[in-house]
């Protein structure tokens, strides 16, 4: 067949080559939409591309993932849309469009013969802007240039109302949006830009159209410069100007900002799980008191490990916490959130570790968690919850990796065979099912906030995953001074009142980035070591983060003692519930368990939490999150989270890509922001 | 036969084939992308779904063959396999997809092999019909615009 699908001809073979400058399709916009078409039967591309064709747009046609990805990334702004089937041989589909969506930022949409509906939701969940049903018809591929403009619009959008505006580097076209998009350009961001566009025009024109916007590969590196950015200003006070004045970063735009900034958002909001966005998957599935975790909702198995190590696990809970790690059978209770593999690794993990750590910590990595709470954990204990901990990371992180967005799931955590559930559904990619034991609690910690404590660490309760961590909103509040509401997600070990910083932050899970970032959760995972490296992962830790409120405002939580209580009860509540897995946030919120006088330093910045858990062995590592720079390319590499469960699990199902995700920075458990 | 005759004998041909439930709305869809530019675009197509169906054939005759039967690896050559017929049309080799699909789900092999069966006889009978309509096509000259069966 002589398909241009060859590395060497794919771009320039099967493109209709008229309308190279930009110049030209904004004006005959749709036409000369570069669309890349992706779909390893040959028969079905070349259908493809005829369609494509007579609707006038501009088509590369590839056979192999790999290839498109490889094109879309030495070009990246030679496209407008990516077409992908789901079913290939060398690629998952979704995994495709993860990182198109992550590194591109371009519109998806999957096709596939297959009309279920869980193939289909899965679709939506991972970002897809549409699905077509196999075969395609023609009139299906006449309007996919709605996509484009949609998503140029809501990125104006959002540079709009963050302020960014009058400053625009970067002004869509009026005239041009007028064109072609939506009477909604009519609106006030039309006028907006428009004069800022007058102002600009010069230099923005041949860019700034908002089908050539060129694209800003956000590299771990950069991601890790915005979160940071961002956590210094505060989840709710990080504007694209600030934080584009933060980062500093030469060439970087205030709408490359913007948009960056409101996929985080989205990003943030789908591990919580319980952002206040209704349409938010996750708080489908979160409990109430998820909710309030909101930003926890990755539970992953770092989180577990985190709970684990903040020693509030019993030993019989590490126990089962490993045994269920280990095991896809979902252990422990520990639900395991079928977090969104993105999302999941890089904030959630923190949460699940916690929750997780109680229950599954039966494993593998040694975790250090720590957690300033001082937990009754026994040395030994904690070296289980470590244990556990990481392998419940481990799981998780697989668990999460696999995209399961369901923070909800991870909710869910409380009942142990939803768990396993959850794991089962999540774990599509490659969660191996172990993520399912241990996943719990990392699916039940999706929601940031509540993670913690949901998942049986701060819930005694073992059904309910999610314990206690939830009950106080402020989590974090408890004892320890904090008054940081520690990323709450972390910590719900104890329900305690500390953690419910987290929970109070609205487990939002930007919030909870941010203090998770900065709190630095000591907790260094050697799950976390391990899997990290992806930033998606940092961004679920930062979730995590945040719900540490410590981190933003000092919230030093001293007062080990009472941290100690905290954790405590996070972890009692864990271990009995098996879904006290909820690692997720807490990972970061490094308790210290162990000694009970830890302070919990909840501060921002996440070495902080070092500090706190000094004696503790354990150190949770709390994944990278600040770091999270995995910037969008969450999943990289299959998400970290499955390089952790493969790590610690050794079972694995071989997650493949070590390198996750997580760029666990291996902080010291001592800031566990309480 | 003249040339009106040819013709006739096409469109006759190709009715008969929707008729008779060989070929369906998609099969039509690719006729209405052929153009004065790619003029036989529809054979090209389905000359490439022979070549790359039979392989396919193949693995799953081979896949079927191993004991214990891998349902889920059938499966999933199945449903490749029934994308690509459908995106030609095939409507009776489509439904014999879908019918191993359900046998496969249900871990009936033999219910998978009697559909495999099935299956290669019709993807066999379509292609010589296909072939006999493409040939007699091309003798007779360009086809009017493709019209939709009743």
């Amino acid at each position: 067949m002589n398909l241009s699908n060859g590395m060497g001809s794919m771009s320039t073979a099967s493109s209709s080559g008229a309308w190279k400058s930009a110049d030209v399709v904004s004006d005959q916009f749709p036409a000369g939409l570069r669309v890349l078409v992706v779909d390893d039967d040959p028969t079905c591309l070349m259908i493809l591309e005829k369609m494509l064709r007579t609707c006038l747009y501009e088509v590369t046609k590839c056979n192999r993932a790999e290839i498109a990805l490889k094109l879309l990334r030495e070009n990246k702004n030679g496209f407008d849309i990516v077409i992908s089937d789901v079913h290939m041989p060398d690629m998952d589909g979704f995994k495709l469009l993860e990182c198109v969506g992550l590194e591109m930022d371009l519109p998806v949409i999957m096709m596939s013969a297959d009309d279920g509906k869980s193939v289909v939701m899965k679709g939506v969940t991972h970002g897809a802007c549409d699905y077509l049903i196999k075969p395609v018809r023609i009139e299906a591929l006449k309007n996919i240039w709605q996509h484009v403009v949609r998503k140029k619009k809501n990125e104006w959008k959002e540079v709009e109302q963050s302020g960014s505006v009058e400053e625009g580097d970067r002004q869509p076209k009026p005239s041009e949006d007028a064109d072609y998009s939506s009477s909604a350009n009519e609106g006030t961001w039309k006028n907006s830009k428009r004069r800022k566009d007058e102002e600009e025009e010069a230099d923005e024109r041949d860019d700034s159209s908002t089908l050539k916007k060129p694209r800003v590969v956000w590299s771990v590196e950069l991601h890790q410069q915005f979160v940071g950015a961002v956590n210094q200003l505060g989840i709710d006070k990080a504007v694209p100007k600030k934080i584009l004045e933060l980062m500093n970063v030469p060439g970087l735009t205030r709408e490359n900002v913007a948009s960056h900034l409101q996929k985080y958002r989205l990003y943030l909001r789908r591990l919580s799980g319980v952002s206040q966005h209704p349409s938010n998957l996750n708080n489908s599935f979160l409990s109430p008191q998820e909710a309030s975790f909101g930003a926890m909702s990755s539970l992953n198995g770092l989180d577990l490990q985190t709970l684990a190590v903040t020693g509030q696990l019993p030993a019989q809970s590490l126990a089962t916490l490993q045994a269920g790690l280990g095991r896809s059978t979902a252990k422990s209770g520990m639900p395991m959130p079928v977090v969104d593999q993105r999302n999941l690794f890089s904030f959630e993990n923190p949460k699940l570790r916690f929750a997780e750590g109680q229950q599954h910590l039966s494993s593998s990595k040694p975790m250090n968690l720590l957690h300033g709470i001082p937990t009754n954990m026994e040395a030994k204990q904690l070296a289980n919850l470590h244990q556990s901990a990481q392998s419940l990371g481990g799981v998780n992180m697989q668990v999460n990796a696999h995209g399961v967005q369901n923070s909800a799931l991870l909710m869910q955590m409380s009942q142990p065979q939803s768990r396993g559930q959850i794991l089962n559904e999540t774990s599509g990619t490659h969660v191996p099912r172990l993520s399912s034991s241990i996943g719990q609690p990392i699916l039940s910690n999706g929601i940031p906030s509540g993670v913690l404590g949901r998942n049986g660490i701060a819930d005694n309760g073992r059904g309910a995953g999610y314990n206690p961590v939830q009950q106080n909103s402020s989590m974090l509040n408890f004892p320890l001074n904090n008054s940081s509401e520690l990323p709450g997600n972390n910590f719900t070990l104890g329900s305690t009142p500390g953690m419910s910083s987290l929970t109070s932050k609205g487990a939002f899970p930007e919030d909870v980035n941010c203090e998770i970032k900065r709190s630095g959760f000591g907790a260094s995972y050697d799950i976390f070591n391990e899997l990290h490296h992806h930033k998606s992962n940092d961004w679920d830790l930062q979730n995590v983060g945040l719900t540490f409120d410590a981190s933003q405002h000092t919230n030093t939580m001293h007062g080990s003692l009472d941290s100690s209580v905290l954790v405590h009860q996070g972890f009692s509540s864990s271990q009995r519930s098996a879904q006290s897995r909820n690692p997720s946030t807490v990972g970061k919120a490094m308790f210290s368990i162990g000694e009970g006088t830890h302070h919990v330093n909840v501060q921002n910045n996440g070495q902080h939490l070092n500090s706190l858990i000094v004696d503790n062995t354990v150190r949770v590592k709390a994944e990278r999150v600040p770091d999270a720079s995995s910037q969008t390319s969450f999943f990289h590499e299959q998400f970290g989270q499955e390089d952790l469960m493969s790590a610690l699990l050794k079972q694995q199902e071989g997650i493949g890509a070590t390198e996750n995700e997580f760029d666990f920075d291996g902080y010291s458990l001592d800031n566990i922001p309480v | 036969m003249d040339k009106n005759q040819s013709r006739r004998q096409v469109r006759l041909m190709r009715q008969s084939l929707f008729d008779q439930g060989f070929l369906d709305e998609q099969f039509i869809q690719l006729e209405e992308l052929q153009d004065d530019a790619n003029p036989n675009f529809v054979e090209e197509i389905a000359t490439s779904y022979y070549r790359d169906s039979s392989r396919s054939l193949q693995t799953i005759e081979l896949a079927l063959e191993k004991t214990p039967r891998d349902f889920n690896k059938l499966d999933g050559y199945m449903h490749q396999f029934k994308g690509s017929s459908s995106s030609i049309g095939a409507k009776k080799v489509k439904a014999e997809c879908q019918q191993f699909r359900e046998y496969c789900k249900a871990g009936n092999g033999e219910g998978c092999m009697r559909t495999f069966q099935a299956l290669k006889k019709e993807h066999a009978t379509l292609k010589k019909r296909l072939e006999a309509y493409f040939q007699m096509a091309r003798q007779a000259g360009p086809i009017e615009t493709a019209c939709r069966p009743k």
